[in-house]
């Protein structure tokens, strides 16, 4: 198993975010996460990589939990791609991509500034490598935000809704891309309310509600025959008629 | 007549500018070392370390340049014997470290919360994330407000007088003495070239400043 999450809690002040939720993936799947807003997803992703540590619970990586002492190793192998992109707005699309083989890596200045070349031409940017993240439309800067996970060569890429700050129009670029990733073979956990991506790209669709995780299984499934009267309500309302089933 | 005294002194008040622009230098260099190590106490050091921290910034900032002065020369020379120079140095530049870190720790604080999750979600160590990721943004950031700094300390170098540090202001004061008079005509000599002094230092900050400006990130704030 590449990644297991045990039994998950979180608390904020008097609210429980996190009742206890526990997932597993293998190498190469994608499994998306859906729920009404506030529902603790973003809290979850936040959880698995200890940008926010958990109060109970544990997180696995190839069989090695993550603990305050091999936190920076194991972040490595856990990419985050975050909703507002959080490029480094004083370097180069091609220096955000490098800095990571560099700094963390240890990788000479120009075996990193070649890997994160290769990394740019795979989200189809090669050409804006020396543009500054200010001077990159919103799909732009996400995908170099893709390519500065890439280059990490993580072990899994962790999303938390990677096309909601974007306009619509820009929202199919970043698509495409997660797409491409997804079949070749990465593996992925995103919070995401795109469906046309979920049912493409995703092996497993799993709603949460309330601190929990409700129901999981493959989209077809989840999409067009899903148990739970709030999944079915959830589907509805974000425009996928779950009674029409 | 008073031009020939002008020449004839020039030499004197360029020596005591000279010796004002060393005070300013150590002054500034002192504050920047000092003024940053503090401002990253307050923002990521542990509290009790934060707390030394603002109470330092708060005395150093509670009292007059002149009193600090004073209180340096007879002060500290009771004890080591360190010269007016250096008085002056430390008096003024831990004042200036006070305030510089004023300066970088609001500068540090306006790079948004993001940029440090983004460096530490890649496993980047946090003194890392704040060298490479945080620091070169907010010390961009702060050449601005530092340029106000850099003003008031140049015109502070002259309290150094008091104490007996012979830069303009005291070279000044000797060949008025000497030469019986001329006040307003040495003082007019003195204050304009504090005034060259001042610009021509703003205007290489602000150079600097344009010079690293990161593309499209500024203008943004323009709107
Ligand atoms: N730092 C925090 N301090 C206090 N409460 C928080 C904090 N972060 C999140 N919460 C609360 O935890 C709950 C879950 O938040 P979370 O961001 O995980 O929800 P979400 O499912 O991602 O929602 P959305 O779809 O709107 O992004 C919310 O009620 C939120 O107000
Ligand atoms: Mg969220």
């Amino acid at each position: 198993m590449l990644l297991k999450v045990e039994n998950i809690h979180k608390r904020y002040d008097e609210t429980e975010v996190l009742k206890g939720v526990s997932l597993e993936m293998e190498t190469g799947q994608s499994k998306v996460i859906m729920g009404p807003s506030g529902t603790g997803k973003s809290t979850l992703l936040r959880c698995i990589n200890y940008l926010t540590p958990p109060d109970e619970g544990r997180v696995l990586v190839e069989g090695t939990e993550i603990t305050s002492r091999n936190l920076n190793r194991m972040r490595e192998k856990l990419a985050f791609v975050f909703q507002d992109f959080n490029l480094f707005t004083h370097l180069r699309a091609v220096d955000n991509v490098a800095i990571g083989p560099r700094k963390i890596r240890g990788m000479s200045r120009r075996a990193a500034h070649e890997l994160a070349m290769r990394e740019l031409e795979r989200v189809g940017l090669s050409e804006r490598s020396h543009a500054y993240p200010a001077e990159l439309s919103g799909g732009q800067q996400q995908r170099v935000s893709i390519a500065r996970a890439l280059a990490m060569e993580p072990k899994i890429i962790l999303f938390d809704e990677p096309t909601s700050a974007l306009d619509p129009e820009l929202t199919g670029e970043v698509i495409a891309v997660m797409k491409q990733l997804a079949s070749e073979g990465m593996t992925m956990l995103l919070v995401s309310h795109e469906v046309g991506f979920a049912r493409q790209a995703a092996d497993e669709i799993i709603f949460m509600d309330g601190g929990h995780i409700l129901e999981q299984g493959p989209p077809a499934q989840l999409f067009d025959a899903p148990q739970h009267e709030r999944t079915r309500q959830f589907l509805s309302r974000i425009g996928q008629g779950g009674e029409a089933a | 007549m008073i031009v020939e005294i002008i020449i004839s002194q020039m030499p004197y008040l360029l020596h005591g500018l000279w010796v004002a622009l060393q005070l300013l230098a150590c002054l500034l260099a002192l504050g920047l070392v000092l003024g940053l190590s503090l401002a990253l106490l307050e923002v990521y050091g542990h509290w009790t370390l934060r707390w030394l921290g603002i109470l330092f910034e708060r005395i150093f900032r509670g009292i007059p340049a002149i009193v600090l002065l004073l209180l340096f020369y007879y002060g500290v020379t009771d004890f080591v014997e360190i010269g007016s120079f250096m008085a002056a140095v430390l008096a003024l530049g831990l004042r200036s470290a006070a305030y510089q870190s004023q300066i970088f720790r609001g500068c540090i604080l306006s790079v948004p919360p993001g940029q440090m999750q983004a460096a530490r979600a890649m496993g980047m160590s946090k003194m890392k994330a704040v060298r490479d990721i945080v620091l070169p943004q907010a010390l961009r950031l702060s050449i601005g407000p530092w340029t106000n700094e850099f003003s008031s300390e140049m015109k502070a170098t002259s309290l150094a007088y008091v104490i007996g540090v012979v830069e303009l202001t005291r070279q000044a004061k000797y060949i008025i003495s000497s030469t019986q008079g001329n006040i307003l005509i040495v003082f007019a000599v003195v204050a304009a070239l504090y005034f060259i002094f001042n610009r021509l230092g703003n205007w290489g900050l602000y150079k600097l400043e344009k010079k690293l400006a990161v593309p499209g990130f500024e203008q943004r704030g323009d709107a």
